[in-house]
């Protein structure tokens, strides 16, 4: 065995007093972290392949394992931190891209937590909701620009199509192929039972989804997998991926290994090859080319959806969105930079994109002067951890915001940011049927369902003690926030002001 | 009556049942005493039998008519005739094995008292359903006959 200078991350912890060497650690770690000892009775760990996943942590019926971080010192550099001389030398024995999954873990600004919310107090009334009507329903599509009524009272304007939806809340984009059809299917059940839409990503839509179509978004993205116009008619709305915040301006590769039979049935290609989507959509090279896509998938669905386009939150996002809305897109989804992925280089998951908070403020912004803020509706993505978070988004302008990495937390998820090695201990990062059976969608779905409703209750909680009733009325309502520790620039692209102003 | 059934495309062959039915019957009631120190130690009336590809925890059927009882000499096994649970008489029983060698799902084990599932008689649910993390044994009654 080669020496590969690279010391574990982790320690695994056994409490030898409490363990009963009863197996179970042994047998669902699939990085092969506990063996049993020569006698066959002793369960040991081998802490080298340890990713912290906690699954066994979490199933280990008596408490007995704990896992710890391996504390190995270097000589002290703020220059060359043990991170970066760790990653040199797995490139210097690989020769590849360094490869993470989920969003960055560097410490950039988070500008939710530097924005606090207001509420009432004397000179307006705060409202209890769980005495008075809250309402927190969004609709999504281009709104007319005025609308005009005969006089009987009757409508004359030609509603454009509309998406209703319980919650301000939609579960993001996983296709199937980078997390499980149980994870997928988990997602579309607690979809349907709250009145949501799920996302069922660019990987073509598995027929066990097919009772759920009516609460399914699908994605049209540059490899075009599972693209047909049955797939499109099957959907709430469709999306028109153009990038990921997670990786901005690269294209996605899905390994061959996790190309399976249902794969690749699901994306029509063939078993065992590599699902790669290009960088950009080869037809789409300008804001002109993007229309004809929007108008040619909304040809081929009889114009009875919204299309959207979802992009990265990149530097001129408030530009390209102007763009978009003007290509005919109803709705647009900034994707932030903090947002998930099955796999991506870590260079670029680390280093591009801007936070959504400043995309979002400053595309809503642009939107607004221009004038066609009604012609779309907005919906960021990009990480948001609680409902808090929500509702800054939401006053900061977005119509209704995307979730992934919040409800896979609920499903399991420990954040151990391994998902583009297919090992998913817990069934959602994996196509390997010993580990997808691990998620069972009638316990899961229930999960994600308990999340979003104490969101929705956090949320009316927060509206009605700002004395709002609606979450129309919190729409771009920036008054509601302030900075705090924001410097003046930042304090003007967020639109707010500051703390005590 | 109301029986266990496993599902094993949800099974995990975690083998939690086995360590959670063992200390359900065990002196202590306590999973780590029960697990470690206790002797004689308790024996898992459930088994898992398989890998982590395909695996299924099997135990006593409560069949409605379970040759086990026809079979004993000394009338220590029983099913009760209100809830059709079928049980050991610690009392009568001698260990003959003989349930063992009738029994056509290999579901009672060698001791004495020979070892079989009670349903964990006294509880409102098996300790085996109850701690199966994945739902993957279920407690129902699907009504008709068992075989």
């Amino acid at each position: 065995m080669s020496v590969n200078y690279i010391p574990r991350r982790f320690t695994v912890i056994r409490d030898k007093e409490r363990c009963i060497n009863c197996g179970c650690c042994v047998r669902q770690c699939s990085n092969e972290c506990h063996l049993f000892a020569d006698d066959g009775k002793t369960v040991i760990s081998d802490s080298n392949s340890c990713v912290a996943c906690h699954r066994c942590v979490d199933l280990c019926p008596t408490g007995a394992l704990r896992i710890e971080k391996y504390v190995c010192d270097y000589r002290e550099n703020a220059n060359w931190t043990p991170q970066y001389q760790q990653e040199i030398c797995r490139q210097a024995e690989t020769g590849g891209v360094l490869l993470s999954g989920m969003g960055t873990p560097k410490p950039y600004p988070i500008y939710w937590d530097k924005i606090l919310l207001n509420a009432s107090q004397v000179t307006n009334p705060s409202i209890d909701p769980l005495r008075e009507p809250m309402e927190i329903r969004t609709i999504l599509g281009r709104k007319p620009e005025k609308l005009t009524v005969e006089k009987k009272g009757k409508s004359t304007v030609d509603m454009p199509p509309q998406v209703i939806l319980e919650t301000p809340i939609m579960f993001s984009a996983m296709s199937f192929g980078s997390i499980s059809l149980n994870a997928q299917k988990s997602l579309a059940m607690a979809a349907k039972e709250l009145g949501t839409l799920f996302n069922v990503g660019e990987g073509g839509l598995h027929p066990d989804l097919q009772p759920f179509t009516d609460r399914a978004i699908v994605q049209v993205a540059s490899g075009r997998f599972g693209v047909h116009s049955d797939y499109l008619n099957n959907s709430r709305f469709v999306e028109i991926k153009i990038g990921q915040g997670a990786k901005p301006g690269i294209g996605g590769h899905l390994p061959g290994e996790k190309v399976s039979v249902e794969v690749s049935n699901a994306r029509m290609i063939p078993e065992g090859s590599d699902a790669i989507s290009p960088a950009p959509h080869h037809d789409i090279y300008s804001i002109e080319d993007l229309r004809q896509l929007i108008w040619a998938i909304k040809q081929a669905t009889g114009n009875s959806k919204p299309v959207s386009v979802k992009i990265a939150a990149v530097h001129n996002v408030a530009a390209i969105v102007s763009g978009c809305a003007r290509a005919g897109a109803d709705i647009v989804a900034i994707d932030g930079f903090r947002g998930g992925t099955g796999a991506a280089p870590t260079r670029i998951r680390d280093n591009v994109g801007i936070p959504i908070e400043l995309a979002l403020a400053s595309a809503d912004q642009r939107l607004r002067d221009e004038g066609i803020r009604s012609r779309i509706s907005l919906v960021a993505a990009g990480s948001f951890r609680c409902s808090a978070d929500i509702v800054k988004a939401i006053a900061l302008g977005a119509d209704a915001c995307y979730c992934a990495s919040a409800p896979l937390i609920a499903m399991g998820c420990h954040m151990c940011q391994t998902c583009n090695t297919g090992k998913c201990n817990w069934g959602i990062a994996t196509q390997r049927p010993e580990l997808t059976k691990r998620l069972n969608p009638d316990i899961m779905y229930k999960r994600v369902v308990n999340l979003i409703t104490a969101w929705n209750h956090e949320i009316k909680e927060i509206m009605g003690g700002m004395g709002i009733n609606s979450v129309d009325s919190l729409r771009g309502n920036r008054l509601m926030l302030r900075g705090i520790g924001l410097s003046e620039k930042e304090l003007e692209i967020l639109g707010i002001r500051h703390a005590g102003e | 009556m109301k029986r266990i059934y496993a599902i094993e495309e949800l099974c995990l062959n975690c083998r939690l049942c086995e360590v959670y039915c063992k200390t359900a019957h065990s002196q202590s009631k306590d999973i780590i005493k029960a697990n470690k120190y206790e002797d004689p130690a308790p024996v898992s009336r459930v088994t898992v039998y398989g890998d982590n590809f395909l695996s299924a925890a099997l135990n006593c059927r409560h069949c409605d008519d379970p040759r086990c009882v026809k079979a004993c000499i000394t009338g220590a096994m029983t099913k009760d005739k209100k809830t059709g649970i079928v049980y050991v008489n610690e009392e009568k029983c001698i260990g003959c094995m003989t349930c063992l060698a009738v029994c056509p799902y290999g579901c009672i084990k060698v001791g004495k008292p020979a070892v079989k599932c009670d349903l964990c008689r006294n509880e409102d649910e098996p300790a085996c359903v109850k701690n199966c993390p994945n739902h993957a044994l279920i407690y129902t009654d699907l009504g008709g006959e068992d075989e």
